[in-house]
């Protein structure tokens, strides 16, 4: 009876759900492009007390706001479960405690109602939202990935078919962004903090350094640039001597773009490709998509970038990963479990179709 | 009526069913698989095993601490989950009450106590007149200090839980009453004792909607107990 429907059936449906970090999200999505509501509750003013995000805080914050986000996503939809095609949930990377309450959570409405799930990656969700942004986007194309807890340049040849090009060594770059901003005394978050006030500051007023790899020139090295930064401190506090926040903040901020899209270019010199996308949180950074652009429109290669509101932790991205392994046919068991270190392209269920 | 029992506060993860007053299934495994691999398919065993049809159901009745904070989150969201999809309510039942309804009916006191870690455990002490009655409320507290209240009562007393393996001898060498260890089949969590209970909790309209439930881990996260600071870089 469910694949009559299905088979006739013109578009589909998936509610997602996602609890990674520290916000609480679930979506509904149409054939992987078209949102219906995506609906997010964010814990940070929670964490920012700490000065970062704190696990088990977080993981009880998403038991508590998990059912009232989904049934808001349902609402703004205008849809019930029953017009729900499949459940799309992320089930790592990230808190393995906080990952666990979506997991449960959409597994245990899957069983109830007898609705296909699909687990997703968090970062193959963070690349599908330039699918949502871009209705006419298609792979290949090339894909920044860079978050409070990921670096990663990714190739993608097909949907749901990623390949990774380089990655971070050490810190990722939205890490870099948390711990010179709370340095600097800017608190966290520090990627929109840093952002705001390097408007305000000379971004050639100290040379911090572009950090290389030994043996690659793909990969991110960000905590040599984080050191130096603080040696700076140090040495203006030694001397007695202030230091221009804005100065700081804009030189780093200038160190980490200049990075990011030499290496991005070259990469995507030597695959040939004619499309660049950026994803994940710091993909907001109006400095960083100001640097993509110009570096793109020299070379002739179509750039493209999520809305903010798709850049941070969001369910539609999941929706729009989900949906394009969903109708290959791939689901997750009633098994599935949260795997806080997945790896891109690692998958734990199978292909049905 | 129908209730399904939902217990994965420990190292047990357990589900029930319970049909008018009968136990349908119960499965119950205390293996080192995690409960986020075992507890949604041993209830789709349960399930098509009895042939439930989950749309039947009247509540979902699920421990609801104090317990492994990730355990009880996994048990939480799976009846969150249920109770959101079929339209159901949840009955919350402590676990340390669902722990002491194991040992229904017995005259002497029953103190079950979970391994809480950091030199504390989780307990409470039950007595049944027949019914349930709470002695002292479920708490996070030193072992030393459960059996020094006990030794106030004098009673004769049963100690259950996980915490037992692990404080067996500060029991024995401290306890100034009669005292015995629950056996093996009833020393740990069951789900048909937090579905048995937790009926009876329905039937006195304790049920709520599943997004006003939330475990009670009866203790604070670390990061909050030491308060906000300022990280070094």
């Amino acid at each position: 009876m469910m694949d009559i429907k299905k088979d006739i059936k013109k578009d589909i449906k998936l509610l997602a759900i996602e609890s990674s970090c520290d916000e609480t999200a679930a979506a509904v999505v149409v054939n992987g492009r078209k949102v219906l509501s995506n609906t997010i509750y964010s814990q940070i003013d929670l964490h920012t007390l700490y000065g970062g995000v704190v696990p088990e805080i977080a993981s009880r914050k998403h038991i508590e706001k998990i059912d009232q986000v989904i049934r808001q996503s349902l609402s703004e939809a205008g849809c019930g479960l029953g017009d729900i095609d499949a459940i799309a949930v992320t089930y790592g990377p990230g808190l393995v405690g906080a990952l666990l309450v979506g997991v449960a959570e959409a597994k245990a409405i899957s069983f109830a109602r007898g609705i296909p799930l699909v687990g997703v990656h968090h970062i193959e969700g963070h690349i599908s939202a330039n699918y949502i942004e871009h209705p006419d986007l298609e792979p290949p194309f090339m894909c920044l990935v860079a978050s409070g807890g990921h670096s990663h340049l990714v190739m993608v040849n097909d949907y749901g078919d990623y390949e990774i090009i380089a990655r971070t060594r050490d810190d990722a770059a939205g890490e870099a962004f948390d711990k010179v901003a709370r340095a600097i005394g800017l608190g966290y978050p520090g990627g929109p903090k840093i952002d705001k006030i390097s408007r305000e500051g000379n971004p050639d007023a100290i040379d911090f350094p572009r950090g290389k790899v030994e043996g690659s020139d793909l990969d991110f090295s960000f905590s040599g640039l984080k050191s130096s930064v603080l040696n700076y401190l140090n040495g203006c506090r030694m001397k007695g001597e202030e230091f221009s926040q804005a100065d700081v903040a804009a030189s780093f901020q200038k160190a980490v773009v200049d990075v990011l899209v030499e290496h991005s270019m070259h990469a995507a010199a030597l695959r040939g490709v004619k499309t660049f996308a950026i994803a994940g949180g710091v993909a907001s950074n109006s400095h960083l998509r100001e640097a993509f652009e110009k570096a793109c429109g020299e070379r002739g290669i179509r750039f493209v970038h999520p809305s903010p509101v798709l850049c941070t932790d969001n369910a539609a991205m999941i929706g729009a990963a989900g949906y394009y392994e969903y109708i290959k046919g791939y689901r997750s068991g009633n098994d599935l479990n949260a795997v806080p270190g997945l790896r891109i392209g690692e998958k734990t269920g199978v292909y049905r179709l | 009526m129908k209730i399904i029992g939902i217990d994965s506060s420990g190292l047990v993860a357990s589900v029930a069913i319970l049909e008018d007053g009968i136990v349908t299934a119960e499965y119950t495994t205390n293996y080192k698989k995690t409960h986020s691999q075992t507890l949604l398919p041993m209830l789709e065993t349960i399930k098509d095993m009895t042939q439930l049809d989950m749309g039947s159901i009247d509540a979902i009745a699920t421990a609801s601490g104090p317990g492994s904070y990730t355990g009880l989150r996994i048990g939480s969201a799976t009846a969150k989950g249920l109770a959101l999809a079929l339209d159901k309510p949840i009955v919350e039942v402590p676990t340390l009450e669902g722990l002491a309804y194991n040992l229904w009916g017995t005259g002497e006191l029953v103190c079950p106590i979970m391994d809480a870690r950091r030199n504390q455990v989780y307990a409470g002490v039950y007595e049944f007149d027949p019914e349930l009655k709470t002695v002292i409320e479920g708490c996070a507290i030193g072992i030393e200090e459960i059996v020094e209240r006990l030794n106030e009562f004098g009673a004769d007393t049963i100690f259950l839980g996980d915490g037992v393996p692990v404080y067996r001898e500060i029991i024995e060498s401290r306890a100034g009453f009669n005292y015995k260890f629950a056996p093996a089949h009833r020393a740990y969590q069951s789900a048909a004792s937090i579905a048995t209970l937790g009926a009876e909790y329905f039937k006195a309209g304790k049920a709520i909607k599943g997004d006003e439930h939330a475990p009670v881990y009866l203790r604070k996260s670390q990061a909050e107990n030491e308060g906000p600071k300022h990280f070094e870089v």
